[in-house]
């Protein structure tokens, strides 16, 4: 296993200080992409995403082609993009849309015209002030270049794009909450089924939802074809991905890795990626994709970065966030601070994840802080239990959405890595940490 | 979510008939308002943008303005704050000219954030969510803001300032104080100062026929396809 040398397939251009300019962006292949697809039936640009076999970046990691395959047979009136990236420690969508948003304007409009839709909505989280403000500015020169609103580049093909901010709420990566959330409502997860908002999507239209990242790779795709998407990486992991490394490492950032071929030690320990744990400190555990996801310690160092590969060995890849933590991190502190999280954002249509999530953290918090009690342990499995019953993976769902089955994730990790050092913390009375 | 907001007045009821018109945002405002509502299928939906939009105006979320939106949109004024509270961005309480969020989330935790909450606590002399007496900064403990490479990660009117230090930080707030980084931070609530270019969105009548043409089209290319197949069937037989 190594660092492979495949094509950046969506951050060719963040190495110049001006990669989100309309000049930039046509000055390096920029609505070739788009011009392509144009010349195509809508048909024939689905089957090249098909060919290509591109999984979902958004963190369940459904096929994209099925995604919209399941439209083929009626029409779907939106197209809506998940750019609400809020999972803990992923910030790869940050990265496109402020220093690429062309990319994923082009992207969009691929889609749209694939899909046939005229109507999308880019729904971004409201804390990436200048990410809107970027992605607002390149729809406004698409616009005046003719790649956006009536008749693009003289196709017949017309289309409206609409940048709608979020308002601050982890729910709303969620697809169903993001719809609430544009319809004007609170953000919470609709009843399934339906499963998929292809069959009842915004205002009860067919609709799909994509990921930034997703999008973002489709110009690269009609460009190049499915098939060279597809010959990266291995197995049903094709292509590239990016990873967003964070913690205790020396380079965190985001990287763009080919799928499968490198491993979790080359991300952390490659010097031209994350470059090594600092301070000479050792790897203690390591979380594979987004807080949601089971932890790995160093023992599962050497699996390759692909879905399949990850899920095998009882975790996911996710949303494609790695946090590295080294052996002078509190385990009990971490799971802590990641279950207040989930407490905080629990939208709080389900009870055990709304008041599962507060008596886990209540309870996370006294051990921390040296209040804890011998019982503790047990008390703790007992409530992931009722959350996500047999604990196993993936979870048991009890509630809406698949928020509340996340929350039982880290703190059964750390309790299954670190069990001594939850029993330190109750018997000596406080964190060994400081 | 940080504790339920103190009771307050509220908004006025709606009245029956006709809604309202807005009497407390500006006629700016509500002519942006207009356009926003122009971009969606269904009025609703600008909830929000219009809610950021009355937070430009007022640096908050007034009653009066909810009652603005909700006749605006064509909800209940109930309805915008059950709405609005939801969400941590929309304030239903007063904030200060700058609100500073610090991330404390599993990244930034490793990379020092309690200890720069903690100081950042200290140096302002505030706890977290509290404003400071001058009505300069409030203090907000924020969930990952997804800039993790560059933790601890904080946040003024949610514009990224960088990785901050104790002593970095210090210097921000004096700088955000003395009005220094401006042009970079505008005051709380002014979230896009880019506007969408008006007269963009695709006609009606415009996408309705090119819609029917495709599926036309569509329906076409597939009966071809179909025959093709056939006729290659009768080939090979």
């Amino acid at each position: 296993m190594a660092v492979t040398d495949a094509p950046r397939i969506v951050t060719s251009r963040i190495g110049f200080d001006d990669s989100h300019t309309l000049e930039r962006f046509l000055a390096t292949g920029g609505y070739e992409g788009l011009r392509k697809a144009l010349t195509m039936t809508p048909e024939a640009v689905a089957h090249e995403v098909d060919a290509a076999s591109l999984l979902g970046r958004g963190g369940a990691g459904f096929p994209a082609g099925r995604k919209w395959s399941m439209l083929r047979k009626n029409p779907v009136s939106y197209l809506v993009v998940n750019g609400d990236e809020s999972e803990p420690a992923t910030f790869k969508d940050h990265l496109l849309v402020e220093r690429d948003p062309h990319q994923l304007v082009e992207g969009v409009l691929i889609a749209a015209y694939a899909l046939q839709v005229s109507q999308v909505f880019v729904f971004l989280r409201g804390e990436f002030a200048l990410g809107l403000e970027r992605v607002q500015a390149a729809l406004n020169d698409a616009y005046a270049h003719g790649a956006v609103g009536e008749d693009i580049f003289g196709s017949g093909f017309s289309v409206d794009v609409v940048l709608h901010p979020g308002a601050g709420a982890y729910i709303c990566g969620e697809e169903t909450a993001l719809l609430e959330s544009l319809e004007g409502k609170r953000g919470f997860p609709r009843i399934k089924p339906p499963f998929f908002p292809a069959a009842i999507g915004l205002y009860g239209e067919p609709t799909v939802v994509n990921n930034v990242e997703t999008m973002s790779n489709l110009p690269w795709i009609i460009r190049h074809g499915g098939a060279a998407f597809a010959a990266l990486g291995e197995g049903r992991s094709t292509g590239t991905r990016l990873f967003a490394l964070a913690g205790h490492v020396r380079n965190p950032g985001v990287f763009e890795i080919e799928m499968v071929k490198t491993t979790f030690a080359d991300l952390i320990h490659a010097p031209v990626l994350g470059g090594g744990i600092p301070h000479g400190r050792e790897l203690k555990a390591f979380i594979p994709g987004g807080v949601s996801a089971p932890w790995f310690g160093p023992d599962q160092i050497d699996l390759p970065l692909g879905q399949d590969e990850v899920a095998a060995a009882g975790s996911m890849l996710g949303s494609g966030s790695v946090v590295v933590m080294d052996d002078h991190t509190c385990a009990v502190r971490a799971a802590w601070r990641i279950t207040k999280f989930f407490s905080r954002e629990s939208c709080g249509q389900c009870t055990p994840c709304r008041e599962g999530s507060g008596w886990l953290e209540r309870i996370m918090e006294r051990i921390e802080t040296g209040s804890g009690r011998e019982e503790d342990l047990d008390l703790l499995l007992d409530v992931c239990d009722n959350i996500a019953p047999g604990l196993t993976w993936p979870p048991q769902q009890t509630t809406i959405c698949v928020l509340g089955p996340s929350i039982p994730s880290s703190i059964g990790s750390a309790i299954q890595m670190f069990r001594d050092e939850f029993l330190v913390h109750i018997k000596e009375g406080g964190c060994p940490y400081g | 979510m940080s504790g339920p907001p103190s009771p307050s007045p509220g908004p006025a009821p709606r009245r029956a008939g006709a809604p309202p018109a807005p009497s407390h945002l500006s006629a700016e405002t509500v002519e942006r308002a207009r356009e926003l509502i122009a971009l969606y299928p269904e009025a609703r939906s600008a909830l929000i943008p219009l809610c950021h939009l009355a937070q430009e105006q007022d640096g908050w979320l007034r009653p009066e303005a909810m009652a603005d939106i909700a006749a605006l949109v064509g909800v209940t004024p109930a309805e915008v704050y059950g709405t609005a509270s939801f969400y941590d961005m929309l304030h239903t309480e007063p904030v200060g000219t700058h609100l500073v969020s610090v991330c404390t989330n599993i990244a930034c935790l490793l990379g020092g954030a309690a200890e720069l909450l903690e100081h950042a606590e200290t140096s302002l002399g505030v706890n977290v969510g509290g404003t400071t007496v001058d009505g300069a900064i409030t203090l907000e403990e924020a969930e990952c803001l997804a800039d993790c490479d560059r933790a601890p990660c904080v946040q003024v009117n949610h514009r990224y300032v960088g990785a901050q230090t104790p002593e970095s930080f210090d210097r921000l707030v004096a700088d955000l104080r003395t009005g220094a980084r401006a042009d970079e931070i505008p005051r709380h609530g002014t979230l896009v100062r880019v506007r969408r270019s008006v007269g963009l969105r695709a006609g009606r009548d415009r996408v309705v026929a090119e819609r029917a043409a495709m599926a036309a089209a569509q329906a076409a290319r597939a009966e071809e396809a179909a025959a093709a197949a056939a006729g290659r069937k009768e080939g090979s037989a």
